[in-house]
């Protein structure tokens, strides 16, 4: 029910004389790629129904440049940055939620010192501390004790070591939370990290995210959550791969929250 | 004459430790051929990391059974230096086991040494079965043929002979002070050398003497020559993982350098008063060179790495890259850098201190490109490293120089980075379009 969202843009509300709480970065995945867009579409209807202030930057937003810096292009990646900055700096943005580990990664860590100064969260971590401040509260009855199994994006994990956050939301929608034989900071790439997403694999004996896959199947989940659209991407081809698709789902974090909320 | 073993063993010391120094010397030298990098900052946290990751061994333990053979393997190195500070005051003065006066504090001491070596033999035992009869995965690598694979047995072998040349020394000396020989005072216990004496039994005081000096003699001259086999060796580490979990990566792993050169030159392409026209400033200097194809272009933290890169593996077993088949092995990034600045080293040492260009570099000569495209960034390697060694950003420099220096990427990148370019995007939609998913069901 698209119609629904209430999706404002930071020109919008910039238009009214309005500054929301906080500044929902959707990415390039985010905003053009059809299995992340669902992951999108799941945040905004959790945030609306938390009614937590936020907007968008919609045409204004452009590639992070994440992707670029990783495959040594700094030129590339410091043009978007700086473009970004400017934009986000014009609006005065104070706060920043992805649900993009790799935005996330690059907002927070390497735009400060270009210039861009914000309180950058992932949203898992967003997630939970609405959950703490009581602005949403999930039932976990749909997922009751159902296993899940959560893969460490890079890029959230061993890049910023928050571990937790996607974890205690798992546990909190009444599930069981399996770990895979590598997890947290030992955990195994997707393989989708570094622009490898956007290449063919060099030359080896398997891709990444069969190994991982395999990781994933050995823990016997319904259940492969991610919390990074390249992860999700990877590990559902990584099941197609394996014909599992009838049985075992891959979701993002979101998307577990606002199906138990039936949103 | 009576002071001829003084002299011998003054000057033996003399040459080893000057042998030694120079080799340090050569090595700060290549060290510096990397550029300088500011790592003054956050000396607290710096001087954290260095006594919890090298001084503690917290990251050897991650894999409990070499972690903890490697602790016996450490403490054992540090505590039985106490010993060779006596044998060294010992071999100067011409007194025999000068510390003896401290009565208990010494019988705890000797015994405590005894105990550490006889643990150091059964760690050195056990990492040479796992390396040689079990053949873990991780020494079998490509790049850990030939001279690697010798040089670990070689420095298990010595650390070997070195612990029973000591037990041994222990045992003629406990024997010659129960026959009551001259000089030789009764002094320290001897727990595991006792076991030994058995087979010393009958011997005359004159045989003991010569196994006791022989044993003496080519243990303090067997550590002087591992000293000196470490600058030849992966065995640096004992000395430079101090400071290169010192000048390790602090912050997230995630946040990569952004490179000051290239944010010069946008804030000048971004600048509306910018001259494109205008002549370059007078002190502007060579334009630099993007990113890295030698080890010259690395920075002095990264060459300081490749020298302590003790070549475990560790990093190599949690490259995903590596895991899955690819050519890509991080420990090899660390051995290729090292070796290429050895070359460019000895090349400098040949040439009265210049460096004459020899046609080679670290990037297609030792690193290739396939190598470096196999890499996820996912800091597996960095993670896994128990000193704190960086190899993705060695990765991530020599990716640089490929794109911005050579426009040497694979083409589905260079496709990735024109739609960036062109709209805002690493695929090729509409930067208009962004915001469409609002309104589609």
């Amino acid at each position: 029910m698209g119609s629904e969202m209430k999706v404002p843009t930071m020109a919008e509300l910039f238009a009214a004389g309005k500054q929301p709480e906080v500044l929902f970065w959707v990415g390039c995945a985010g905003s053009f790629d059809d299995r992340a867009k669902k992951i999108t579409k799941a945040f905004v209807k959790i945030l609306n129904k938390a009614n937590v202030s936020f907007a968008v930057l919609g045409t204004e937003e452009s590639c992070s440049g994440d992707p670029a810096k990783r495959a040594g292009n700094e030129f590339l990646f410091q043009m978007q940055a700086v473009t970004n900055i400017e934009v986000m700096n014009a609006y005065e943005v104070k706060k920043v939620v992805t649900t993009c580990p790799h935005c996330f990664n690059t907002l927070k860590n390497e735009y400060p010192g270009l210039g861009g100064n914000y309180e950058v969260v992932h949203h898992t971590q967003f997630l939970k501390q609405l959950l703490e401040e009581g602005r949403i509260s999930m039932q976990g009855g749909k997922f009751k004790g159902k296993k899940i199994t959560f893969h460490d994006p890079c890029y959230l994990g061993r890049a910023n070591n928050v571990y937790e956050a996607p974890r205690d939301l798992i546990k909190k929608l009444d599930a069981e939370l399996v770990e895979m034989k590598n997890c947290k900071s030992r955990g195994l790439c997707c393989g989708a990290g570094g622009a490898q997403m956007f290449k063919e694999p060099e030359e080896g004996d398997k891709d990444i995210n069969i190994e991982r896959t395999e990781q994933a199947l050995e823990t016997e989940p319904e259940i492969i959550a991610a919390a990074c659209p390249f992860c999700n991407t990877m590990m559902t081809d990584g099941v197609k791969n394996k014909e599992k698709e009838s049985e075992i789902k891959v979701m993002d974090i979101a998307e577990l929250i606002a199906n138990a909320e039936d949103l | 004459m009576e002071y001829i073993s003084n002299i011998i063993f003054a000057l033996i010391l003399v040459i080893g430790i000057v042998f030694f120094a120079r080799n340090v010397k050569k090595l700060i030298r290549n060290i510096q051929l990397g550029k300088e990098v500011d790592v003054s900052d956050n000396k607290p946290q710096r001087w954290k990391n260095m006594v919890k990751i090298a001084l503690g061994q917290t990251k050897m333990v991650v894999r409990p059974v070499p972690g903890i053979l490697h602790i016996l393997v450490y403490v054992g190195f540090i505590i039985i230096n106490l010993e060779v500070l006596e044998i060294i005051i010992d071999g100067l003065l011409g007194t025999h086991r000068i510390f003896a006066d401290l009565g208990v504090i010494y019988d705890v001491l000797i015994a405590s040494f005894e105990i550490l070596a006889f643990l150091v033999i059964i760690s050195v035992i056990l990492f040479w079965i796992r390396r040689n009869v079990i053949r873990l995965k991780r020494f079998m690598s490509p790049e850990m043929s030939g001279w690697p694979k010798n040089d670990g047995n070689m420095i298990l072998y010595i650390e070997l002979v070195l612990m029973c040349l000591f037990l041994t020394m222990n045992a003629a000396d406990f024997q010659l002070q129960q026959l009551g020989a001259a000089h030789y005072v009764e002094a320290g216990t001897f727990p595991i050398s006792q076991f030994l004496v058995p087979i010393l039994d009958g011997m005359s005081a004159q045989t003991l003497i010569i196994i006791e000096r022989t044993a003496w003699w080519l243990h303090i001259v067997g550590i002087l020559c591992f000293l000196n086999y470490l600058y030849y060796s992966k065995h640096l580490h004992i000395l430079l993982a101090f400071p290169n979990t010192y000048f390790g990566k602090l912050g997230p792993k995630g946040k990569f350098r952004n490179l000051d050169a290239v944010t010069q030159e946008v804030k000048l392409m971004m600048d509306p008063d910018a001259d494109p026209y205008a002549a370059p400033a007078e002190d502007a200097g060579e334009p630099g060179k993007f990113g890295a194809s030698d080890v010259m272009d690395l920075s002095r933290v990264q060459l300081l790495n490749a020298y302590t890169c003790t070549e475990c593996g560790r990093c190599t077993s949690e490259c995903p890259a590596n895991l899955t088949g690819k050519k890509l092995s991080p420990r090899k990034i660390m051995m290729d850098t090292r070796d290429r600045l050895e070359e460019v080293g000895k090349n400098i040492d040949a040439n009265n201190g210049e460096f004459v260009d020899d046609g080679k570099q670290l990037l297609g000569d030792y690193i290739t490109n396939e190598e470096l495209w196999a890499c996820t960034s996912c800091n597996a390697c960095t993670e896994a490293c128990p000193v704190s060694i960086d190899p993705l950003s060695i990765i991530m420099d020599m990716r640089q120089y490929l794109v911005m220096e050579q426009s040497a990427a694979p083409s589905d990148l260079n496709n990735m980075m024109g739609n960036i370019e062109n709209n805002g995007a690493p695929w090729p939609f509409n930067q208009m379009d962004r915001l469409n998913w609002k309104d589609e069901s």
